[in-house]
């Protein structure tokens, strides 16, 4: 009876074909910032004039986040939810190598916004990535929660604010429902988990537990190197990247230094009275 | 000037890093105002009040305001803006806050620090970059000054002793409604996970685990470790990669910050993405097999050995040593 009642269903759905049709064949655009950062492996050294940390002759790589973010807007695109996939990143020209990096990966195409030796901050990155929305129209734009450098975790939640579209940060699982043209997304909260869903088109910060980014094949990474990537500048697209956070200094953190090794646990125990802890 | 902060609170208590925060708010020498917004939270407004250094409460109650959401808590905090000329904002920069306050900036076209340390001034403030592997001094040049509030780096605030009026934001509604029906943001569930132990942010002690603990199961021994001391437990992103914990238990750069008067780390390598979220503890015990391992170049106490037959004898030891 129940299968009856089904066929029923799918038979009133042919009568309206067309709108039919325009779900199946509607197929989402991802969007995918990536920065480029130190590698997460160099330990980095404070510049000693203060304005910075040392990246002259230092290992660059993707921000981790982002490397996530991507490998999810592709499986996307494998699982048939995804037509195509967009990395765009701001910066010198050296971060073309970050957009390859993701096209090599399975990414369809690369916006290089030339930003030169701009102090980059979350807020302008967001007003650029809002005028590229309004121009590509992404369906989903899906970043890493944060960089590793400035481990401000802003860009996301800026975005999703000048936008005015639904945010779901530090997502851990994603599920889109391309029936109802929405993504359910299970985030990572203080104690817990969390889940959300969404309207498209969406916002969606990348957690560490999201996936596994997988590695190139050579034979991609050689291919990026010859994928034509659009290059813009923010007055191409009229807009403001300055900002009103300026940077002081940026110091070494104080030292704590390695204190006693000790050969029993007894030794342990006498510390802690000693800090007067037990 | 005026700062405001946004309570952090489960619709019935205050989170302690709502305390932290105002601490850090009172630093700067203006009126410390308190937005607690929710879903029937008069209890929290109730307890809001006492707290020392908070001059008035702003009660927002609706019930899409109840678990916290950017898109439906922004334009009430945007709207206070408005009314109150507000010189600063502040939150905890805990995932409640990380996830809305930037959201707030973009909407008022202003800038964010992330994790304040500490406040130089009332537009200077220092914060942790690369892991914490530096520390950045900025200064905000923004007509309103927004922030997180790194939990750690600052006292909690007396619960007695304050005397704050009451203020019901009666012109939310339609704010919050048409937020709410613009985003088409639905709150489906969460899973929290309850524990005995203390929160790991606000504990005295906390024994975390790293792959070392070779399972699950082995966490029971740092959890009768940590409740010896009334401690809470943490992992290393090791231990939460391999499955043996959940991830809400992750010290480190991208989970917890944690700087308790005891830090005791078993079967923890010491990566610096691990460190950024443990080396402000007051003291740092170590056990691990590996001499060389980095974590014992800033633990107090370090102990070569072998955890599975280290950390049974500690608990045991303590106990009679209590």
């Amino acid at each position: 009876m129940d299968d009856d009642t089904s066929d029923f269903g799918s038979f009133y759905e042919a009568d309206n074909e067309d709108e039919t049709n325009t779900i199946i064949n509607m197929s989402y655009k991802v969007l995918v910032p990536v920065k480029r950062v130190i590698d997460y492996a160099v330990k980095i050294r404070v510049r000693p004039d203060k304005t910075g940390v040392e990246t002259a002759n230092v290992k660059m790589s993707v921000n981790p986040f982002d490397e996530i973010a991507v490998e999810e807007a592709i499986r996307m695109k494998e699982a048939g939810f995804a037509s195509e996939v967009v990395a765009v990143s701001l910066g010198p020209k050296t971060v073309q190598e970050t957009i390859r990096n993701s096209i090599a990966m399975g990414a369809d195409k690369g916006i290089h916004i030339e930003t030169g030796t701009a102090d980059l901050q979350p807020l302008g990155v967001a007003k650029v990535l809002k005028k590229l929305a309004e121009t590509e129209k992404p369906n989903l734009i899906i970043l890493g929660k944060q960089a590793i450098d400035d481990d401000a975790n802003q860009t996301a939640q800026m975005l999703a604010g000048l936008l005015n579209w639904p945010q779901a940060t530090f997502a851990s699982k994603i599920e889109v429902d391309k029936a109802n043209n929405s993504v359910k997304v299970t985030r990572e909260i203080d104690g817990g988990l969390e889940t959300l869903s969404m309207k498209m088109p969406a916002i969606i910060s990348c957690d560490l537990r999201l996936n596994e980014p997988r590695y190139a094949k050579l034979q991609n990474i050689m291919k990026s190197k010859k994928a034509e990537l659009k290059v813009q500048t923010p007055q191409d697209l009229g807009v403001d990247i300055s900002n009103k956070i300026k940077t002081i200094s940026v110091e070494e953190p104080a030292k704590r230094s390695g204190g006693i090794k000790v050969d029993s646990v007894d030794q342990i125990v006498q510390n802690l009275k000693k800090h007067a802890l037990i | 000037s005026k700062c405001l902060v946004v309570a952090e609170h489960d619709n019935k208590d205050l989170l302690s890093s709502t305390l932290n925060t105002i601490t850090a708010a009172n630093k700067l020498g203006s009126d410390v105002l308190l937005l607690v917004a929710g879903n029937n939270c008069k209890s929290v407004v109730d307890k809001a009040t006492k707290i020392k250094g908070v001059k008035t409460v702003f009660h927002a109650d609706h019930p899409l305001l109840e678990h916290g959401l950017a898109e439906t808590l922004s334009p009430v905090v945007v709207g206070l803006k408005e009314r109150q000329q507000l010189t600063h904002i502040f939150t905890p920069a805990t995932n409640f806050g990380k996830n809305f306050i930037p959201r707030v900036a973009a909407l008022l076209d202003v800038g964010a620090v992330s994790d304040i340390t500490s406040i130089k001034s009332d537009d200077t403030f220092t914060h942790p970059i690369y892991a914490g592997n530096a520390i950045a001094t900025v200064k905000s040049e923004d007509a309103v000054k927004i922030g997180t509030i790194r939990t750690t780096a600052f006292e909690k605030a007396p619960v007695e002793g304050g005397s704050a009026a009451v203020e019901q934001l009666d012109w939310i509604a339609p704010l919050v409604d048409q937020a709410a029906s613009s985003t088409n943001i639905k709150w489906e569930g969460s899973q929290v996970i309850k524990s005995e132990r203390p929160e790991l942010t606000g504990a005295r002690v906390v024994v975390s685990g790293g792959r070392g603990m070779k399972s699950g199961e082995n966490f029971k021994m740092l959890e009768e470790l940590a409740d010896t001391m009334g401690g809470a437990v943490g992992a290393s992103r090791a231990a939460v990669d391999s499955g043996f914990v959940s991830n809400d238990l992750q010290v480190g750069q991208t989970g917890k910050v944690v700087a308790p008067e005891l830090y005791i780390a078993v079967g923890i390598s010491g990566a610096i993405q691990h460190l950024a979220g443990m080396k402000d503890s007051k003291v740092i015990v170590a056990i691990n097999k590996d001499a060389e391992a980095p974590i014992f170049q800033v633990a107090d106490v370090g102990l070569v050995g072998d955890l599975f037959k280290v950390v049974p004898e500690l608990t045991e030891a303590i106990k009679k040593a209590k």
